[in-house]
């Protein structure tokens, strides 16, 4: 195992004594409705978590508040900016967030369309990121795109061709690609496999395992599906009624479930 | 007897001050679109309705107003705009570039040099250039607000993927004065390094759209291109068959049904000029531009 995971990405496991991304107490309510109660984590340098839980169950909501995207109605998240200091994303001005969103996170859609600029070609689409921090050649921002469709699987060939021409497994590698090209250190990804079918699953699922390794990358999965936490996450955060149930190692997690919740997850699964 | 019923102008004395106010408040903020309560105008939108607003509350009664339709002094709309205000405001008008203290124009600016104390008016269909890019006003003007533009990048890189070359011809996005993107209104991008530098003041009226703009005199403006696919200016390859001037920029006219074509000066008062001046093009001989 220890093989697979290059050097750059050992550096992070060793220098990740400090959190990157910590929860704390975060809670959403809508009306009357408690989305989510009371969330705390923390969260390292590489490691991927999994959020799990029910629909309805404030994953979605937990997931927009860590971005970024949602203010929560309790609780904070504070997140260690490039240069080592912790900061209370409320705290970021509005250009610090959207800075910080388009370059040292990124953000993957389940429906693509909402990811990716659907009318505009896919090499733009990548290198939209790099123009946006002031890449202004041509032929640069080409070859890195290029390299990065390469990456994720996509024929060079298509990269003139808009994502409305793409199979819903290519549209989703794009997204990534298009994320991952300004080298972020965290991924939020949500439902990342959905509406996909099974072999395009598994494929995608492989890519983004071993970029994730590659890159050294954090990541936070919010699924519904246990098999992408078991393949994708080091740890599983299991959520119901906007609370969180149980928390763990992933295999301790899905192989030994505590809470009842949990093993009524667990045993749902069809048998291979 | 109905003349005398018209305020100056035709605007009332208040509807001119909120756009004064808007005007400026477009000098103090290069670049930026100004909000203002655009009115009715007795023409129809796309017909010039935020130009001639804007010069509307401008004009003074010692103005000599000249207006153009692409260049043209002598096209429907460049005629109808100037008998407009030479009904209501009772100005002087004229053709000829140097002379006029306004010029209101559509889509083009005058080859003769623009000097100090000349405002130029531009009637604006769409000012926003990121439009066609992000549709949602309010996303549009947060990204004016962090001064995010690498979308504006992506139109030109979607531009050299397709064509080979940055194909936008007219509406090219420029930066004034370091810091907002600005659509110069579909002005031809000949015309873009004009805007550059200008001893006069430009300003920007989109009537339907409900936005002034402005570029005060002397400011910088910088066409957006990539370092490998510099800015370039287009102009026909050719001469001008009336005048002969191969620096202007040139309109193709259709002669006749056997797709015989020829090129001329799309400024008239420019070409006129020119002809005065004794110089002749393929379709002239000196006896006849002597007349002109």
């Amino acid at each position: 195992m220890l093989d697979r995971v290059s050097s750059a990405a050992l550096d992070t496991f060793v220098a990740s004594d400090q959190p990157l991304l910590i929860a704390d107490g975060l809670s959403k309510r809508y009306g009357r409705i408690d989305a989510c109660r009371g969330v705390s984590f923390e969260l390292f340098p590489g490691e991927v978590l999994a959020i799990v839980g029910e629909s309805g169950s404030g994953k979605s909501t937990l997931l927009q508040m860590l971005s970024g995207q949602m203010t929560p109605s309790a609780g904070r998240v504070s997140y260690r900016m490039r240069d080592g200091v912790l900061r209370d994303l409320a705290e970021l001005g509005e250009a610090e967030r959207r800075l910080l969103l388009r370059t040292d996170w990124g953000f993957v859609h389940q429906d693509p369309a909402q990811g990716l600029r659907m009318a505009v070609s896919a090499g733009a689409n990548v290198g939209e990121r790099l123009m946006a921090i002031g890449w202004n050649h041509y032929g640069k921002i080409r070859s890195v795109a290029s390299d990065w469709l390469e990456r994720v699987e996509i024929d060079t060939g298509r990269i003139d061709d808009a994502p409305r021409t793409y199979s819903g497994g290519m549209r989703q590698r794009l997204q990534i690609a298009r994320n991952l090209v300004t080298d972020p250190r965290l991924v939020f990804m949500d439902e990342p496999t959905g509406g996909l079918d099974v072999s395009v699953q598994a494929r995608l699922l492989d890519l983004v395992r071993s970029l994730v390794a590659e890159l050294g990358l954090a990541a936070i999965v919010v699924t519904h599906d246990l098999a992408v936490a078991r393949l994708l996450s080091h740890r599983i955060l299991v959520m119901k009624s906007g609370r969180v149930i149980e928390t763990g190692l992933t295999d301790q997690v899905l192989d030994d479930p505590r809470e009842p919740y949990t093993q009524l997850l667990v045993s749902s699964i069809l048998p291979a | 007897m109905t003349e005398a019923t018209y305020n100056f102008a035709y605007l009332d004395e208040q509807t001119k001050r909120m756009i004064r106010r808007a005007i400026l408040k477009a000098i103090a903020i290069p670049g930026y679109q100004v909000p203002f309560a655009s009115r009715e105008m007795p023409m129809p939108y796309g017909w010039g309705t935020g130009g001639v607003q804007v010069t509307a509350s401008i004009l003074g009664p010692d103005d000599t107003l000249k207006v153009i339709d692409q260049g043209s002094d002598d096209t429907t709309n460049a005629i109808s705009i100037r008998k407009f205000f030479a009904k209501t405001a009772g100005v002087a008008t004229t053709t000829s570039t140097p002379d006029a203290s306004v010029i209101q124009t559509r889509h083009r600016i005058p080859e003769t040099p623009l000097h100090e104390g000349q405002v130029l008016v531009y009637q604006v269909p769409i000012p926003e250039p990121l439009r066609y890019l992000e549709p949602r006003e309010t996303e549009t003007r947060r990204m004016h607000a962090l001064a995010e533009y690498g979308l504006m990048h992506v139109k030109l890189y979607e531009d050299i993927a397709k064509f080979g070359h940055i194909a936008t011809a007219y509406a090219y996005p420029v930066k004034v004065a370091g810091r907002y993107v600005m659509d110069p209104s579909p002005t031809p991008k000949f015309d873009n390094p004009k805007m550059d530098n200008c001893p006069a003041l430009q300003l920007f009226g989109a009537g339907r759209e409900k936005r002034i703009y402005a570029i005060p005199p002397y400011t910088q403006v910088v066409s957006l291109d990539f370092e490998d696919h510099p800015f370039t200016r287009y102009r026909q390859d050719g001469c001008c068959a009336l005048c002969g001037a191969d620096d202007s920029y040139l309109d193709e006219i259709v002669t006749d049904n056997a797709g015989t074509r020829m090129f001329v000066c799309s400024d008239t008062d420019y070409c006129e000029g020119r002809r005065a001046e004794g110089h002749t093009g393929s379709e002239t001989t000196p006896m006849e531009s002597a007349h002109a």
